[in-house]
């Protein structure tokens, strides 16, 4: 069995991790680490749906979460984008190129691209929540997804913490409206200052048919759905990825219970008006 | 004074006014072309004029010995500069600095200020237009109080 898990990337068991070693390890802005792990040869690319979620395994430290933040591509489609926030995350944005750990996944639902085709499609994502936007970014430049517009709303601190910023003019040339804000900016920086929700009024798409994908600080994304309700989109069609401290991944240990739901197997994608209640309910 | 009333009935800012307003706080207006790096408003000074952008777009900024300058936030097309001539003691809390080449409307902020004391129905109109803005201001910088998107070193 150890053999054979050596050699396989995913398992079909979903407790019992898979090996990837790291290929590289990309210093993004904003103390954050994008690393790629290697699909070893002759094996079948695991496939996810974006807005899944793989466990990383650093081993003898634990298992995070952490979202795919690659495309359907295969020599990318093992990304991560990791913040070190705790034990785990730290170990693993200190791994080097070579080194092994254990996945498991994907898991959970990702975003519902399918009620973006043919409709405007508005993301709304801050800070490190774009990583888990990222492959929709990509399914949408490879023409997997079709929107018939695509906005996207960025926030983030300041300029410097800017995540991804070489690929905004490759999602723009792609035809996505591409709008960034900062909290607070010095120096050259002549984009807009301010809160994301300043720019949903500048966004030219249709909000009667409409969809709108939110990703960051719940705060932030309470705080953008009601944005979105008020300038007319309706909540059925705001989805949002939730966050909460997951362990097993797949709805048996309830470390991640959010209200009734299991984060991990329910979501991390929920639909605003499934989950308004308990989002404005302090403490779950 | 009908060139002023007519770029004061489409701001977006003043929308809802109405026309009787608008020919009433135009007496306190002008027109002002401002370039790009002039520095609009400048902390610590009266409060003495308020502007409408028309186009264009303009930074709020602060300041401290051991920072550079920090713009907390940018306005545009459809948003006024300056909330500290509404009330006493009508001082300049922030520097504003205009980012590209500017039009906008200046209002006379005294002037103002003795319309709406002769006319309460003016100034009860005036504060239905600013009090919304000035609530999501505060809003906004009480989310930025949060500092939502802080990146932590643990």
């Amino acid at each position: 069995m150890t053999t054979a898990h050596a050699k396989t990337i995913f398992t079909s068991e979903p407790f019992i991790p898979s090996w990837a070693k790291v290929a590289s390890i990309y210093a993004e802005m904003g103390n954050a680490w994008t690393l790629q792990f290697e699909v070893p040869e002759g094996q079948d690319v695991p496939t996810f749906q974006p807005g899944q979620f793989a466990m990383l395994y650093a081993f003898g430290i634990g298992e995070a979460a952490i979202s795919h933040s690659g495309s359907a591509a295969p020599r990318e489609s093992l990304r991560f984008t990791i913040r070190p926030t705790g034990a785990t995350t730290c170990a693993l944005t200190r791994l080097s190129v070579g080194d092994t750990v254990g996945i498991r996944g994907p898991f959970g639902r990702g975003w519902p691209l399918e009620q973006a085709q043919d409709r405007d499609l508005i993301i709304m994502a801050g800070g490190l929540g774009l990583a888990p936007i990222r492959p929709v970014l990509k399914n949408i430049q490879m023409a997997r997804t079709s929107p018939r517009r695509t906005a996207l709303i960025y926030g983030a601190r300041q300029p410097e913490h800017i995540l991804y910023r070489d690929e905004f003019d490759d999602w723009a040339a792609s035809g996505v409206e591409v709008h960034q804000i900062v909290d607070r900016a010095t120096g050259a920086w002549d984009g807009a200052v301010g809160l994301v929700t300043h720019l949903v009024p500048k966004v030219s798409l249709d909000f009667e048919n409409m969809v709108a994908f939110l990703c960051g600080p719940e705060v932030m994304m309470r705080f953008s759905a009601i944005a979105l309700e008020d300038a007319g989109l309706p909540a059925e069609r705001i989805w949002l990825s939730m966050e909460r401290n997951m362990k097993c991944a797949i709805g048996h240990c309830g470390h991640c219970q959010f209200g009734p739901a299991f984060v991990c197997k329910e979501g991390p994608v929920f639909r605003f008006d499934q989950i308004r209640t308990n989002l404005f309910c302090k403490e779950i | 004074m009908s060139g002023i009333t007519d770029l004061l009935s489409v701001h977006p800012v003043l929308q809802g006014l109405a026309p009787a307003f608008l020919n009433h706080i135009a007496e306190c207006a002008h027109q002002r072309e401002i370039p790009a790096g002039t520095q609009i408003l400048t902390e610590g000074d009266t409060a003495s004029h308020f502007f409408l952008i028309r186009t264009g777009k303009v930074a709020l900024q602060t300041s401290s010995p051991s920072t550079k300058v920090e713009t907390f936030q940018t306005l545009g097309g459809s948003d006024f500069i300056g909330v500290s001539w509404l009330a006493p003691p009508y001082r300049l809390a922030f520097d504003a600095v205009a980012m590209t080449d500017v039009s906008a409307i200046m209002f006379d902020a005294r002037c103002l200020r003795a319309k709406c004391e002769n006319d309460h129905a003016l100034g009860y109109a005036l504060m239905q237009v600013f009090v919304p803005a000035i609530i999501e201001r505060l809003k906004c910088a009480r989310l930025k109080a949060l500092d939502l998107y802080a990146v932590t070193n643990p």
